[in-house]
This record gives C-alpha cells, structure tokens and sequence, in this order.
C-alpha cells in the first residue's frame, strides 16, 4: 500500500513499524539512552524505538523533547523514521535536527507494529507480512 | 505555498548547512500552521538557556548551531540563564552547574546573540516598533511586545525563534495577521486592581479563562509599566495569551468599538487568586522579587522602602545587567545591597535550581513566579505587592 503525506524531514529509510495509538512526549516518555519507552500511560510502555519506524498521532509535552530526539540520534536508540498523523513543532523540530526522516498527513491506522514501512519523502509505503 | 527562490537556494543548502537546517525548520513550521509565506523580522528573543530546562541534549542542540558556523541575520537578545553569571558562586549556585551554564550562554554569544540572559528585553534596548514582525520567546516578553509595544509575534520555542534569527525571517502566521489580533473574549473589571501584585492576580484568574483567545479589558485605572508587564506574565502562565488589549491603553486597537460584540465576563474579586498563590505559613524563608526582571522604576521603589533597614532571610532582586548598571549609578543599588538583600542578574528563580536550596516558603509579588515556583521548584509561596513582601524580607514573617 502507498499513502502521500507532507515531507516535513525529507530522506528514506525503511524498517519494521512500532505504532502508538497515543500521542507522545520525548522527554520523560523515551529513554534517551537506549530507546525504550518508559512513559507510564503509553501503549507502547517498554518497547524500544530504536530503529524502528515510529508512528503516532502527533507530539505533546515540554519542547525540550526536540532535543530529546538529537541525544538519541546520538545514542545510536534514535528511530529510522517519523510517520505522524497530524505534526507539530516539538517532535518536527527535533526530526530536522536530529536528520530524522518525517512524515505527516498519513492514515496511520492503516499501519500496524510489525508492518515493514518505507518513508520516503512525501510517500509511505508498506508491506504486511502473510498479507 | 512555495518557497521564494533566494529561500528555496537556502533550502536546497546552498548557503551552508546550518542555514540549510535553519530553513528546514521554519519550511516545516509554515507548512505546519499553513502560512503563505516567510516575513522579515527585526528583531529576536532566543529562550532555551537555562540549564536546568535544556540539559546535555539541549546543550548538544545549542553546540550543533555553534559547530557549523551559524550566524543570527537578525538583532538578537537572550533570555534568562539558570545562574548569575558573575556571583554565582558567592550565591551559592554549584561549580558543576554553574560551568554547564556558562559554556550554554557562550554558545550562543558564538552565535552573535547579545548574551543579555533577561526576559525583559524591551528594558535594555531590544524595542520593536508598532507594526514590526518579531520572532520572541519568552512568555512574558511575548505578551509585553504584542500588548503593549503593538508588535506582532507568535509564541516561539527556543528552535523556532533561533532558526528566525539565523535565516532572519519566521513563518507569516497567527499573531502576524491583523485578522488575529482583534479581541476574542472580553472582561469587565469590577474588583479594584491597583498594585502590580493585583494586575498579577487579575492575570492569573482571567488568563486560565481566556486559555489562548485574545483579552480585552474594561474598567482598569491608567496602568504603569510595571503593571502591564505582571498582568501578561500572569496571563501567559495561566493561560497561553500572547496578545491583549485594554480599553483606551494598549495601541493595537484600530476598529473602534471592535470587542462590543463580545459578552463581557464580570471580575468581580481578586480572592481566589490571591489565595491560590498564597499557599505558604507565615514563616518567610526566602524572598524573591523581579519576574519578570525588575525595571528602574522598580529598582528606585525597592531601594526607597529598604533605605536604613536589614533584611533579615535572603532576599533576591532579579534583573538585567543594564538596569543593575544604572541602579548602581544613581545609588539604589548600594541602598538595596547594604541591608543585607541581592541584586542578582541574567537568572530567575523558576529556572534556576532553587529546590537545591532547601527552602520552603518563598515570597514574591510575581504571580507568573508564585504559579510557577509552586509547579516546577516544588516550594509554598506568599503572594503579595512589592511593600509586603520587603516587609516580610525585614521581619522574616508574613502580614497580612
């Protein structure tokens, strides 16, 4: 399946989707060492980002999450890629920083963990294992 | 919405890579909040400097900008650091934090920001004119600059308001519109609002009202500057207002009669307020004055109520190098520092670690400062005008 969003960090990257039905905050909610997800109300709550690509509806939480984003990137825990449904500054501005690709305006409850995704630029695709 | 082809050249890294990454973040930001276009600014208020907020990831965010040669095209002021730079070790501020702060304040000075580290930059010559496109962090000094001064700017994040000042430019959206400045919600002032502390607390209880719409006031006395500044602090704090208006005061109304349409909200008591800031006994451990940064006016009020007198638990007076400089010329600064009190600079007491201090109930006739003090530092406060709170700085208690 392709869907087209808004390029808000253009690059490529393809990886296995870990997907949250819940808004996210990176500082407090990401480990910045190694990824994992530690925020206590999150449906994703201990698993690891780190390569994966990450989707969710949008970004909340203090702004120093975009930094967040830069030390995990620096960390080598950082996600291959962002798919939001709808972005706002706080995680856009620390994908930019962070050389994170990023995409926004996507249907992301046709994604599931697990799908292989690729974002590239503007374009989602994905393939479903068994589908 | 395209980029015009000087910003796409920049987009496309033709003027290097940290303009490139500059560029990304405001093409992002406009696509965001759907602007047509990219306005000039002239001028800049860059916050993200304390390092209790930022930490090592923000520092690397900051040393990022710094590595790749990045200029500011546009004048540009700082905002308040987590310390004094000068005398933070005779104020008790830790060597650890105090070397992580000042290699953060030198970062950006590599930038070619003015290090001033104030919230008020409009104190020490950072003075858009009406009309002007601005890229302003800093709550406060966002309210001051659209209310009272007429310029036009958003709410920027520390990252948005750096990426204006490097591409000199920021996103023509919200509160660059005229169609966004026109009142939203109106209030009719019933209760009497005379001190700053009173402005403070009108801010306070109409600012968690009015969330992000746009305040028009009735019925308030001919204002001070002072005054002005406590009731947007307040309002930013409570609520998110960037923008406010009041009757016959504040220069951005045009249309006449333009918030009549408007049902007007009655204040009639400033009480719940005063005792939602009022959270602390009457045993004063620490007082604190100057948020947002203490002007001269209130420099020369502080220094006339303590003339003679000692201070008996630290007191703070936080505010510019500029205005100390001048306090010091025309004497208030040795009539303030002689009775025991402290003229502190380029810090506050939100965003420094004053929890590392130990004390438990703080004084301060800011109701941005109490709010805050009470939700992030994790300390009681007592609330009231400049007189009560030197009263309680002198006698160690707090009167009513």
């Amino acid at each position: 399946m392709r869907m087209k969003g808004r390029e808000i960090k253009k690059g490529r990257a393809c990886a296995s989707a870990l997907v949250s039905e819940m808004p996210i905050s990176f500082l407090g909610g990401i480990d910045p060492k190694t990824g994992e997800v530690i925020a206590k109300d999150s449906d994703i709550r201990g698993q690891c980002i780190a390569g994966r690509v990450l989707v969710f509806p949008t970004g909340k939480g203090s702004t120093v999450g975009s930094y967040v984003l830069l030390r995990l990137m620096k960390n080598g825990a950082g996600p291959a890629a962002i798919i939001n449904a709808a972005s706002e500054p706080i995680v856009s501005v620390g994908a930019i920083i962070a050389d994170i690709p990023m995409v926004d305006g996507i249907d992301i409850s046709k994604i599931r963990t697990g799908d292989t995704v690729c974002v590239d630029g503007d374009t989602v695709s994905l393939e479903r294992e068994g589908a | 919405m395209m980029l015009t082809k000087d910003e796409q050249a920049i987009f496309d890294g033709e003027s290097g890579e940290a303009s490139q990454k500059a560029m990304e973040i405001l093409a992002a930001l406009r696509k965001i909040y759907g602007a047509e276009s990219l306005v000039p600014v002239s001028s800049v208020q860059v916050a993200g400097v304390s390092y209790k907020n930022l930490g090592e990831a923000g520092r690397d965010f900051i040393a990022w900008w710094s590595e790749h040669g990045a200029k500011v095209r546009s004048f540009s002021t700082l905002n308040p650091a987590g310390i004094d730079l000068k005398r933070w070790k005779q104020l008790g501020f830790s060597k650890d934090f105090s070397e992580r702060q000042k290699e953060v304040v030198s970062l950006y000075e590599s930038l070619g920001i003015v290090p001033t580290c104030t919230c008020t930059p409009y104190e020490i010559g950072n003075t858009p004119k009406f009309g002007d496109h601005i890229a302003w962090s800093e709550s406060s000094a966002v309210s001051f600059a659209n209310s009272y001064m007429g310029a036009r700017t958003n709410r920027e994040g520390g990252p948005s308001a750096l990426a204006a000042a490097i591409i000199g430019k920021t996103p023509c959206y919200g509160y660059h519109l005229d169609k966004n400045r026109g009142p939203s919600i109106s209030f009719d002032v019933k209760a009497d609002v005379a001190s700053e502390a009173d402005f403070g607390a009108l801010g306070f209880a109409t600012g968690a009202h009015a969330k992000d719409a746009v305040p028009l006031f009735y019925g308030l006395r001919p204002m001070r500057q002072t005054h002005f500044k406590q009731l947007g602090a307040a309002m930013a704090a409570s609520g998110a207002v960037a923008l406010y208006h009041v009757e016959k005061q504040t220069p951005d109304i045009r249309c006449r009669g333009c918030g009549e349409a408007l049902e007007k909200i009655c204040i009639e008591s400033l009480d719940d307020a005063y005792s939602r800031l009022n959270t602390g006994g009457d045993k004063v451990d620490f007082v604190s004055l100057g948020c947002p940064h203490a002007s001269l006016e209130e420099m020369r009020e502080i220094a006339g109520h303590l003339k003679g007198k000692r201070v008996s638990v630290p007191t703070w007076i936080t505010t510019s190098i500029g205005t100390r400089a001048l306090s010091d010329a025309y004497g208030y600064l040795k009539a303030i520092e002689s009775t025991g009190a402290r003229v502190v600079t380029d810090t506050c007491m939100v965003v420094s670690p004053i929890e590392e201090f130990g004390y438990g109930t703080v004084a301060a006739n800011s109701a941005k400062g109490c709010y805050y003090m009470q939700s992030w530092c994790g300390v009681e406060t007592r609330f009231g005008d400049v007189h009560q709170c030197l009263d309680a700085a002198i006698s160690g208690s707090w009167r009513k």
